[in-house]
């Protein structure tokens, strides 16, 4: 017949247009593949390193614990913020983390919605990622209320105190961003998971397993109209969250640009976060995927082209976020308000912490242009080098933001010199240890890539595959 | 590995759910009621170490709160009486002066008492008000407030119990609405005092004086309106210019 003869010699679109595409899963793998490779991280043994980073983990986790508890026994005074720097490093370790956390939802929300295929392999661990950054965040401003137990007076609950939160402080609209992206992020990592659960659930062996999987997994039979309001569900989540990648971040900024503190009262202030954060987030996304990558095989999952798209990601935001350093100097010399141009002048060139400043400028503007070279975004030290540059220099931009402007207010009488005490480095060393020991668990429990989705990307999903006749001779010739 | 779930487990989430949800209202319900000063405080009413009856010392026989509790005008805070006030009526040969339920009071002032010790008599406070709230009482006397707003109808209680929650929001209440509470300077201790006792002629005179205004114009401008609590309220607030404050270091300093 005509029809079945054009068939088998159509062109795959792909092909028509004269560039291949690169496959998102490497080697031709079949689902079986992809099924045996996430299982098996989970069913199996974990390999000795996952113990070597496991244990430090957990003991700085326990440092945590030990400096939350000797922090509300003694007092916030056990930290070296005061007046004039009431904001130290636990305002800046909150925004640090809570930026980390935005990779995640950029990922599974905006690049679900504008179809970029190649975030399955990356969403899940980033959410996870998120969820644990957004854990972290929230213990810094708990914390430095001050008094823990009265942490609830930040929720209108009617109360026999008749205190009733200030609505017109971005501190409150700050809690209600951040709680919001937690529990939309918490849905969406978890509906996401619900297929994959009842995968592990049917290839459970023990009880335990089984048990807990299945529970999870909410009767998931993967039947097709339980896929049908699955995907429904997914993609409206994805709508909800996808203004929250934006949101979250613009009130976070909003703490510092509704002020009247020069060096923060700036309206470039909500973009340039929101920039700084997706940068952030991609740069520890890739810190973290990196090894896994290495340590469980992955590399026919999270291939070159993910890295690469990811490091092309930092290039542009850390290009946005140095126009905007050099777009608040520029204001501030054309502003002409004298408060303006001093503490930039403070910032830059003659305050406490110029060191600081151009530690930032280099990690966050400088170091990640090396990737407007190909070399340099396949070269995997290359790249993960400079993540952790930016890693490094976002956290910096975070500390010269805060203590720098705080410590040169109006008055002269005022200034002040800020250093963390031992307490504080030792609790921002714990909440790594929180993160990671967390999101070895994560890859020791759940499956961290999203096998259902990149199984969706497979060739020999599209229902117009062309080849799946030859693919399958290939597989049996292997096979023999 | 067969599936363990049976099939009944289909609508337990939802059953679960269910019951946790009304769980989840009944503590919030109980919680709201019993854990706030409204349950917690109101109706404490310890043993004193003498059973002062305070019916009938500040009601039948009429004394004044002040004639005991004397520094409450001058000094934030209100003094419970030395054992040398109980002394002044209830010394030697004086009033009931060997009644056993005196005893405290004698073994702090009767040097011939064979148990004397010298030491004041424990009395069980009531009313307390955090450390890190301050409450000046002087402001308060001085300003119309009268003893009867936080401390109930002393004068009807033959023991003293906590009457009002004393909670901030409690506290707010009054420093939103002053007029809610003021009251003429010499009715302060009068505990039965109603606004009806008031003569408004001389109120209106007496406002008048302190205003500056006419006061034929004031009556005229409160005609049609109820003479009670509210309308005396808001002219001795005017004409006081009282302000209470309702920013957090008013209180917490």
């Amino acid at each position: 017949m005509a029809g079945t003869s054009t068939a088998d010699t159509k062109v795959h679109p792909s092909e028509a247009e004269g560039v291949a595409r690169e496959p998102l899963v490497l080697n031709d793998r079949p689902m079986s593949w992809i099924t045996d490779r996430i299982c098996g991280i989970v069913e199996n043994r974990q390999p000795f390193i996952w113990w070597v980073l496991f244990v430090p983990a957990a003991m700085l986790f326990g440092l945590l614990m030990g400096t939350l508890v000797y922090l509300v026994s003694t007092g916030v005074g056990v930290w070296g913020n005061n007046q004039p720097v009431a904001w130290g490093w636990a305002i800046v370790n909150f925004v640090f983390w809570i930026g980390i956390g935005h990779a995640g939802t950029l990922i599974s929300a905006i690049l679900f919605l504008t179809r970029q295929k190649w975030r399955t392999s990356v969403n899940r661990a980033a959410e996870a990622m998120t969820l644990i950054a957004v854990m972290c965040a929230g213990i810094y401003p708990g914390f430095h209320v001050g008094r823990f137990w009265m942490v609830w007076f930040l929720a209108p609950v009617p109360n026999a105190n008749a205190i009733w939160q200030n609505f017109k402080s971005p501190l409150l609209w700050d809690v209600f961003a951040v709680s919001t992206y937690f529990l939309i992020s918490v849905i969406f990592w978890y509906i996401g998971l619900i297929p994959d659960l009842a995968t592990l659930r049917d290839r459970a062996t023990k009880k335990i397993p089984k048990f807990l999987y299945g529970f999870f997994a909410l009767g998931w039979r993967s039947g097709n109209r339980q896929w049908r309001h699955y995907e429904m569900a997914y993609l409206l989540l994805a709508a909800l969250s996808t203004p929250l990648v934006l949101s979250v971040h613009s009130v976070v900024s909003f703490d510092f640009a509704t002020s009247v503190v020069p060096g923060w009262h700036t309206t470039i202030f909500p973009p340039y976060f929101v920039a700084g954060a997706i940068f952030g987030g991609f740069a520890m996304v890739l810190t973290l995927m990196l090894p896994v990558r290495k340590l469980y095989g992955l590399e026919d999952l999270f291939t070159h082209k993910h890295i690469d798209n990811m490091s092309k990601i930092i290039l542009l935001t850390g290009t946005i976020v140095g126009y905007a350093y050099i777009m608040e100097l520029f204001i501030s010399f054309y502003g002409a308000n004298k408060f303006e141009t001093d503490a930039f002048h403070l910032r830059i060139l003659s305050g406490p912490y110029t060191w600081a400043y151009y530690c930032m400028f280099f990690c966050n503007v400088i170091a990640p242009q090396i990737f407007w070279f190909q070399w340099a975004r396949h070269n995997l030290w290359v790249v993960f080098i400079v993540a952790n540059f930016v890693n490094f220099g976002m956290w910096f931009e975070r500390f010269v933001i805060i203590p720098t402007t705080l410590a040169r207010d109006f008055l002269p009488g005022q200034w002040g010199y800020y250093s963390p005490s031992l307490t504080e480095k030792l609790m921002f060393a714990g909440t790594f240890g929180m993160f990671f020991m967390l999101f070895l668990l994560f890859i020791r429990f759940l499956p961290v890539i999203a096998m259902s989705e990149v199984k969706g990307v497979l060739p020999q999903s599209d229902p117009h595959f062309p080849d799946w006749k030859k693919l399958r001779e290939k597989r049996r010739q292997a096979d023999s | 590995m067969g599936n363990i779930f049976p099939r009944w487990t289909n609508l337990l989430a939802i059953k679960v759910l269910l019951c946790a949800g009304a769980l989840g209202t009944c503590v919030v319900a109980v919680a709201w009621y019993s854990w706030t000063p409204k349950y917690t405080r109101v109706g404490y009413m310890p043993q004193q170490p003498i059973p002062f009856d305070h019916s009938l010392h500040a009601g039948q026989l009429g004394m004044d709160c002040r004639y005991c509790h004397s520094f409450v005008e001058n000094s934030p805070h209100s003094n419970v009486p030395t054992a040398q006030v109980c002394w002044n009526c209830h010394g030697p040969g004086k009033v009931k002066s060997d009644s056993p339920k005196l005893e405290p009071l004698r073994k702090a002032m009767d040097e011939n008492y064979e148990g004397y010790t010298g030491e004041p008599i424990e009395w069980v406070q009531i009313h307390k008000v955090p450390d890190y709230a301050y409450f000046n009482h002087s402001v308060h006397v001085n300003r119309g407030v009268s003893c009867v707003e936080c401390h109930g109808k002393v004068n009807e209680m033959p023991v003293v119990y906590h009457a009002k929650s004393l909670s901030m929001s409690w506290c707010l209440d009054c420093h939103r609405n002053p007029e809610s509470a003021l009251r003429p300077l010499d009715q302060i201790t009068n505990l039965d005092w109603t606004p009806d006792d008031l003569d408004p002629d001389e109120f209106y005179a007496y406002v008048a004086g302190k205003t500056g205004e006419n006061a034929e114009d004031l009556k005229k401008g409160d005609e049609g309106k109820e003479w009670g609590q509210e309308l005396i309220g808001a002219h001795l607030q005017m004409a006081w210019d009282v302000h209470p404050p309702q920013d957090c270091a008013a209180c917490h300093r």
